[in-house]
């Protein structure tokens, strides 16, 4: 967003994230992906193409993974909103997705991680891990530049095998 | 981006009154909007935010005509239990379109309203009619291989990109808008245009008309029906071509057919050759082929694009061979 721009009358906007609500006076412009890592130094949701192609910007919106960098700030308002950061317990132990994503090395560089992270937990929760092939359909909106493709599909199996155990 | 203002109204009647302002766009889900906004490829003055509005998001799969919420999400509706059973093709075709993510926010409403992936018009710097009306065409002696084999004109060849729109087209499906002035209904055939003098219009929307439903008539070929769909890798990529088909049949003949092809035209392209050349038809690989064949007789290929035709022709037939096993 080019600052040369005539400053537009900020929008009041009420953001809740993590279970915090934070007031905020955003330009209307403001994605969702900015105003959570400009605004509200919540940086793990991570920019990746900002065209909605990568899924590094994935988030939960209501409970649903969606994509930061295609949601206007203000159109989120009054919507329960999370983030990677919050997604661990209060006391720092880790989702198990988490702990999945570490016990199966499914990562590399860590860029796509926190989207991937998002994206693999909606996905368990909408129940779309009967087989491989359906997890890695429904995981298809994350890419990986560093291929991490085989380890990703094994943690979120393992983590749909340990909830329904 | 350009500056705009957001309102949010907090009814449909306020929605009516703010979206007749000059300048004013609509934003459902928001997939395509904040895209072609951010690539000032668009850029109204005011944004009327619709997706909270409630009354537009429910649908109902199971009565005689088939009623969709312009504000339904895509993922609710590729989930239908019904929708399953006795539409596949349409479930199907919102299934393989995009990816979860985009499912959740993208509305059935706005994936109608989705513009053209062509190149040229998404880099915003090269000549490109739809975007800046009366500069040019690259695409017509640039990179073709993406782009239509139907309705295309002198000004504009690119392709309707929507998989839900391109498998509404083979059926009976109209649209309902309303406005400030009143309500009315518009057959699906007639929502996209196909380019003439200015190919920066696309529908017959008028200023301030809001889509508030999409209306499928019930049809016992719903259920011999799938939605097929070739791309250049295995997920998460528009078609390079698809086929819609849905059949009546009696044993192996074909009774009645409904084909409609995608990623060949400039909108959404219901195919009555191929619908005439399967009825009353003995059903097999051949006669699936030959149907798909003359469902291309009129293609028009450009330099890059023509092996699109025999992609397509074969898409219709294994769609056909896949449907009519679904009894
Ligand atoms: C990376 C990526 C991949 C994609 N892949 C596919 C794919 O494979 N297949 C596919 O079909 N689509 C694909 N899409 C497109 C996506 O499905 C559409 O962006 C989405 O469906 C648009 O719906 P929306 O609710 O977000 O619309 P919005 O962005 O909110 O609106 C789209 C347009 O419709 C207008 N509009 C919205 N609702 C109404 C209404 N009720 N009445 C009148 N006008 C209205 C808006 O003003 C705007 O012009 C992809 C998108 C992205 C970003
Ligand atoms: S094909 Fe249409 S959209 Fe593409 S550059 Fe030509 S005028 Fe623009
Ligand atoms: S940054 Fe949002 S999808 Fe890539
Ligand atoms: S781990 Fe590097 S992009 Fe996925």
């Amino acid at each position: 967003m080019p600052d040369t721009l005539p400053p537009e009358t900020p929008l009041l906007v009420t953001l809740r994230v993590n279970e915090h609500d934070h007031p905020l006076a955003l330009d209307p412009r403001t994605t969702l992906l900015d105003a959570l890592r400009e605004h509200l130094g919540l940086t793990g949701t991570k920019v990746g193409c900002n065209h909605g192609t990568c899924g590094a910007c994935t988030v939960h919106i209501d409970g649903r993974r969606q994509l930061a960098c295609l949601v206007l700030a203000a159109a989120a308002q009054g919507r329960d909103i999370r983030t990677i950061e919050g997604l661990s317990d209060a006391d720092g132990a880790l989702h198990p997705m988490q702990a999945a994503f570490v016990a199966h090395d499914a990562l590399q560089c860590g860029y796509c991680t926190p989207g991937q992270i998002m994206s693999a937990v909606a996905c368990v929760t909408e129940g779309h891990t009967r087989t491989d092939a359906e997890i890695r359909e429904y995981m298809s909106g994350n890419l990986c530049r560093c291929g991490a493709y085989p380890n990703i599909v094994a943690a979120v199996r393992d983590v749909a095998q340990q909830k329904a155990a | 981006m350009q500056p705009f203002t957001y309102a949010r109204p907090a009814s449909l009647t306020e929605a009516f009154t703010l979206a007749q302002q000059p300048g004013a766009a609509l934003l459902a889900g928001g997939t395509t909007m904040v895209d072609l906004m951010r690539g000032d490829l668009t850029a109204p003055s005011s944004i009327v935010d619709i997706g909270h509005l409630n009354e537009l998001a429910a649908f109902d799969t199971s009565g005689p005509v088939l009623r969709f919420g312009a504000l339904a999400r895509m993922a609710d509706v590729a989930e239908d239990a019904t929708l399953l059973s006795a539409y596949p093709a349409l479930a199907e075709s919102l299934q393989l379109a995009a990816s979860q993510q985009l499912r959740n926010a993208a509305t059935v409403g706005g994936n109608m309203l989705q513009r053209t992936r062509c190149v040229y018009f998404r880099d915003g710097v090269s000549a490109c009619n739809k975007r800046v009306p009366g500069s040019g065409c690259s695409a017509l002696d640039g990179i073709t291989r993406d782009m239509a084999l139907f309705a295309t004109s002198e000004k504009c060849i690119a392709t309707y990109p929507g998989d839900w729109g391109n498998a509404l087209a083979a059926f009976d499906t109209s649209v309902e808008v309303s406005s400030a002035s009143g309500t009315r209904t518009i057959p699906f055939a007639e929502l996209h245009v196909a380019y003439g003098d200015d190919p920066a219009v696309e529908t017959t929307l008028r200023r301030g008309e809001i889509i508030t439903a999409i209306l499928v008539q019930a049809t016992p070929a719903g259920r011999c029906s799938t939605y097929l769909k070739v791309r250049d890798r295995q997920s998460y990529a528009y078609a390079v071509v698809s086929a819609t088909v849905a059949l009546e049949m009696q044993g192996d003949v074909v009774q009645s057919a409904r084909v409609s092809l995608g990623g060949v035209a400039t909108k959404p392209w219901r195919s009555h050759a191929a619908e005439a050349a399967l009825t009353g038809v003995t059903l097999n690989e051949q006669t699936a082929l030959a149907a798909g064949h003359a469902g291309f007789a009129d293609a028009r290929p450009l330099a890059e694009n023509g092996f699109k035709i025999e992609l397509g022709a074969r898409a219709v037939a294994r769609a056909a061979l896949v449907a009519s096993k679904r009894i």
